[in-house]
């Protein structure tokens, strides 16, 4: 029985979102319906804690594998596995869905089983993408994890939300068909569908640069990068909450894994030649989104600009090739899901209470509710990366890895830390301080109980992180050697 | 004792956590007990830590546990105490609980009085881990923390948006700064390979010899750091805005200590600053450019605290003009006195404020040397250590350092004849330090009453004043253990005259600031209200329009053009994109509108393009 379950972990995982799909459809209760979702989820953060404390730190290659012959004549597995690098995003995807569940127990008043559904829908997907060990795969559930989520938007979405949703479908159609020739691409030549496979066969050299630039541009429109990102703000500001948790928080991380994951082992020399390129990017990116978080009006939209300059940090760490700058970008991969999806959960509760999303509406805030400014001020001064929080840690350790290949990418990307500052103080002066702007803003209530349940979890984590980021940095070290090794030899 | 140092950071976190959670629903008496005890009992830890310390001599260090590592990146939470140190956290804790036991009182009728304890103590801790921490990484954790913290309390009276502006300015103004030390950061451990301080200087020592390029940037990028914290040319502004704050954090944070962790940080990387003497000398012209701009700022505020707003960043020069010249304990020594008197003058104005039903303008005030009696001493004893007259404490400190800058002998550019000049315009501020400082006397506690105070200081006012009067007058005489920090500095060796210059200037300011604002016998009038003079107080009055100078080529342009492009304007190439699918949708839906005769004329013009083709081609 228990060898049932240890070595088939990943596969439970992967299954029991699913399992709860299909319970949710025999339940009619309203509280049945919350309450078996929740149990899911968590159930699901129980198993990947587990997998967590039985994960091997020395080994860094692919742990908890799973194999099954799935189509033979093409070369399709379902294969699973978990190394350094996936078990952090397994472990944040396991995260944020109990705490979308919850932020979702009022504000969902219609189709709640619907959406519940679909939350676990996008959890499942979302875990077969950080774990695939075959590319089909791979692709066949990064398409899944595209579809609740357009129906979340355009079905509880704003006022705008029908035009947002066809945005961001058309957006991720157009790099899911380039990562689809991209893989095709490689699996045409190399005959299998076998990542690992993939990472060690020599491709014609004229293919390689196009096969390169498909997988790039697939992965860079989710990440997203600029100027790939002008989906995400409308997306972000008309998806209902737990959406813009999910999509901000996990969703994006698809793209970096995708490059860490893809792009870096199989193509090193492209990665190197493409890297000035892909490096400027990423600072125009950090500036960029940081310059347009300051003019925001609407909440939303300002904490969509900062993901996007928060992204850009991700891509200067991945391309600076070194264990420092890796490291660093899939902290800050995890860390950019806790503090953006914790802001999209904190801005969503003063949504539910007065269904605007304005900064003019509020102003004062402190006064009627404590708490929430208090939990809102510690995830903007995570936001731009304070010292103690996980932001930091991964801020940091991106520029301390750039800054061995060109220092005047440290110069800039701190620039955007400078930005990140203005834009988040002004957002909070004109929402928590000063005097209520709006007859609403002066009848506000604190957050109750369950509301602080769904943030405090948040809080801990990023403050644990940024203080002992020594078991998340020590889980993936291994496995990042080996991906940067792989890099040096080029 | 020493291994129990890591609790004098946390009894005040504690507290100020503890202060946070509860959320203002303990009884407000133990919330005084909290918030000033847990800084007491730091500060008691302080003492025996010092009392040890004095027999063992060597630094110590510990390490809590590693806060990263990645490859060679291995900072950690590590103290490293050395006299130095030990210095520092004494002015910490102990400035900081008199400021703490004053606050009890100050903040009384507060509505938000554990809000207030937890920010306070919240920044002590902070404050104490930057001064503790044995690498770079640590003290820039420390230097943001009293950055958010300062950002907090001076932003404490949330309703009204001035104090909001004044909040976000200071923090911005000062992560500008910041952002320069973190490059520095960057720099020397990309080439240094640790951050680790002691190490590191050593590192540098072997590495590079004096004059190279890479320290010079290096402790440049760090002075921009020290310049943005300690309020000096050309980021300076926040500070004066900065006083919206209750007054007890304007004398704990930004007199005593959070504004002269600029001086530390350069005084505790002085190794690296030895190696770029030119950035040296930068050092101590930044100090001297800026303690005479604020000494002609001060003399023309109205308002009692941000005349000592502009006196602190004034005095923060002379720590520079110290550091630059390399008279490093003198420095450190400034920074000790100053903590000692400017703290005083804070509270005490504090205090005016207080029983002044919130006035700050000091020509509404007057006479009030009879009726706030604990205030006045407070005030004149104060402003005697700031004005620096004989035997008090800032007499010292001021004293040694401007003999520092006279006897300075550079061996390149500009710091072989500069010393004399340096000197000299040292002298030039402290006769407007006097000048100032007397005025504010005058102005306020002499003359007729305007404004009745409505009550007396209590005994947790009034006994922190006291003893903050003792510390001014006799602080001078302390023997600062430095010795083994700092490189030995020559015994000084001038003129009876300079010394005498050096001492009687102050007097002579005193003396003008009796005529002009006690006697008014002197006819300044007939100049300050003349059009040159009416300008020059005007632009002396703005802080010599600083700030109208970066609102116009900073803040503007980039607010202008972030507005601009707020509806992003990227999009219209998408849009571009959108709007060329549906041409050509219409375009080619035209082909198809059910109209035989142009589905005949189409496919008879087809076929002659094909056939003509087919031809053509074979």
């Amino acid at each position: 029985m228990s060898s049932l379950f240890a070595d088939h972990i990943l596969s439970w995982m992967i299954a029991v979102p699913f399992i709860g799909m299909v319970a949710l459809m025999f339940l009619r209760e309203r509280s049945w319906v919350l309450y078996t979702a929740l149990g899911t989820t968590l159930i699901n953060a129980a198993l990947a804690f587990y997998l967590w404390m039985s994960f091997d730190l020395i080994e860094n290659g692919q742990q908890f594998v799973e194999r099954v012959e799935w189509m033979p004549t093409f070369g399709i597995q379902y294969a699973v596995g978990v190394d350094g690098i996936s078990l952090l995003l397994v472990l944040l995807t396991a995260f944020l869905p109990p705490l979308c569940i919850l932020s979702s127990w009022e504000s969902i008043t219609t189709r709640l089983k619907a959406f519940m559904m679909l939350i676990l829908l996008v959890e499942g997907a979302m875990l077969v993408v950080f774990t695939a060990l075959d590319a089909f795969l791979f692709f066949m559930m990064w398409e899944v994890t595209m579809i609740p989520m357009y129906f979340m938007i355009v079905l509880w979405g704003g006022p705008n939300r029908v035009a947002a949703g066809l945005k961001y479908v058309i957006y991720s159609l157009t790099g899911s068909l380039l990562l689809l020739m991209g893989i095709l691409g490689l699996s045409l030549q190399a005959g299998t569908f076998d990542i690992q496979a993939l990472s060690q066969f020599s491709y014609s050299p004229n293919s390689e640069f196009w096969i390169f630039i498909a997988l790039f541009l697939g992965f860079a429109i989710k990440l997203p990068m600029l100027p790939f990102h002008t989906w995400l703000p409308d997306a972000h500001s008309e998806a209902p909450t737990a959406g813009s948790v999910l999509l901000a928080g996990v969703l994006l991380k698809m793209g970096g894994y995708g490059l860490i994951r893809f792009c870096l082992p199989i193509f090193p020399e492209m990665a190197h030649s493409f890297a000035p390129f892909v490096l400027w990017l990423s600072v125009a990116g950090i500036l960029y989104g940081g310059y347009m978080a300051l003019a925001q009006t609407d909440l939303k939209r300002l904490v969509a600009y900062s993901s996007v300059s928060h992204m850009g940090f991700v891509t200067l760490g991945i391309f600076s090739f070194n264990n420092e700058g890796v490291e660093g970008a899939i902290l800050q991969m995890v860390t950019h899901g806790l503090t953006t999806g914790a802001m999209f959960l904190i801005v969503g509760q003063l949504y539910d209470r007065t269904h605007s999303r304005s900064i003019a509406d509020y102003g004062g805030l402190q006064q009627r509710m404590p708490r929430f400014v208090a939990i809102l001020s510690l995830f903007a001064v995570a936001s731009f990366g304070l010292p103690t929080t996980s932001n930091f840690i991964g801020e940091f350790l991106i520029l301390v890895g750039v800054s061995y290949q060109n220092f005047a990418f440290v110069v800039f990307a701190m620039g955007g830390i400078v930005l990140g500052a203005a834009y988040m103080l002004w957002m909070l002066q004109r929402v928590a301080f000063g005097e209520p702007r709006t007859e609403a803003a002066r009848k506000l209530t604190d957050l109750d109980f369950r509301e602080m349940l769904t943030v405090t979890p948040l809080a801990i984590a990023i403050i644990a992180i940024g203080v002992y980021p020594g078991p998340l940095l020590e889980a993936m070290d291994s496995s990042v050697t080996f991906v940067v090794e792989r890099l040096a030899e080029v | 004792m020493l291994q129990n140092i890591w609790l004098i950071p946390l009894l005040p976190f504690v507290s100020s956590v503890l202060l946070i959670l509860t959320a203002g629903r303990l009884p407000r008496r133990l919330i005084a007990i909290m918030g000033a005890g847990s800084v007491g009992l730091s500060a008691l830890i302080v003492l025996a830590v010092g009392m040890q310390f004095m027999e063992l001599q060597t630094p110590y260090s510990l390490t809590l546990w590693v806060w990263m590592q990645v490859g060679n990146f291995a900072p950690g939470f590590s103290f490293y105490i050395d006299q130095l140190t030990v210095v520092m956290l004494s002015v910490i804790t102990g400035v900081g609980f008199l400021i703490h036991l004053y606050s009890t009182e100050f903040m009384q009728d507060d509505s938000d009085y554990s809000r207030y304890f937890a920010y306070m103590n919240m920044f002590v801790a902070a404050m104490l881990i930057l001064v503790m921490a044995d690498n770079l990484l640590l003290l820039y954790l420390g230097w943001e923390g009293v950055g958010v913290c300062s950002y907090l309390l001076v932003g404490f009276w949330y309703k009204d948006p001035v104090n909001g502006a004044a909040s976000r300015k200071a923090f911005v103004v000062t992560r500008v700064g910041d952002t320069a030390m973190a490059l520095g950061l960057f720099l020397l451990f990309t080439e240094l390979g640790t951050l680790q301080i002691q190490p590191m200087l050593e590192a540098a020592n072997s590495r590079w010899v004096t004059g190279d390029t890479i320290p010079a940037i290096a402790a440049l990028l760090l002075l921009g750091g020290a310049v943005g914290k300690s309020a000096q040319l050309p980021l300076h502004t926040w500070l004066p805005d900065a006083m919206a704050g209750p007054t007890p954090v304007s004398a704990l944070i930004h007199a005593a200590t959070m504004v002269t962790a600029g001086v530390y940080l350069i005084a505790r990387t002085h190794g690296l600053f030895l190696l770029a003497p030119d950035v040296l000398m930068l050092v101590a012209l930044v100090g001297l450019f800026t303690l005479l701009l604020a000494a002609f700022t001060a003399l023309n505020q109205t308002d009692i605290k941000r005349i000592l707003a502009y006196s602190t960043i004034s005095q923060i020069g002379y720590m520079f003009l110290a550091l630059g010249v390399g008279a490093w304990s003198a420095g450190i020594f400034h920074l000790m006195t100053h903590a000692f008197f400017k703290a005083l003058l804070f509270l005490g104005a504090g205090a005016v404020v207080h029983c002044l039903h919130h006035e700050q303008n000091i020509f509404k005030m007057g006479g009030l040397r009879s009726k706030l009696p604990i205030v006045f001493w407070s005030f004149l004893i104060g402003s005697a250590a700031l004005a620096a007259l004989p035997f008090t404490s800032g007499f010292f400190s001021k004293d040694q350092i401007l003999l520092s800058a006279f006897e300075l002998h550079g061996t390149t550019g500009i710091s072989l004849w500069i010393g004399p000049w340096l000197w000299a315009g040292g002298l030039v501020g402290a006769i407007l330090t006097a000048i100032y400082s007397f005025r504010l006397v005058f102005i306020v506690f002499y003359g007729e009453a305007k404004t009745e105070p409505d009550r007396q200081p209590g005994w947790r006012m009034a006994a922190p004043l006291s003893l903050l009067c003792i510390l001014s007058l006799i602080g001078g005489y302390f023997v600062l253990p430095l010795a083994s920090v700092f490189p030995t500095v020559a015994q000084h060796q001038v003129s009876h005259l300079v010394e005498g210059i050096s001492i009687s200037i102050p007097l002579i300011g005193v003396l003008i600031a009796w005529l002009v604002y006690y006697k008014h016998s002197l006819p300044v009038e007939g100049f300050t209200e003349s059009s040159l003079g009416k300008a020059l107080r005007n632009f002396w009055y703005s802080g010599w329009a600083m700030d109208k100078l970066y609102d116009t080529i900073i803040v503007k342009p980039y607010t202008g053009t972030a507005n601009a492009m707020r509806g992003e304007w990227l999009d219209r190439i998408y849009h571009g994109i959108v709007s060329l699918c549906q041409g050509s949708h219409a375009l080619l839906s035209r082909t198809q509108g059910g109209k035989m005769r142009w589905y005949a004329t189409s496919m008879v013009f087809g076929l002659i393009i094909l056939v003509t083709l087919l031809g053509w081609v074979s």
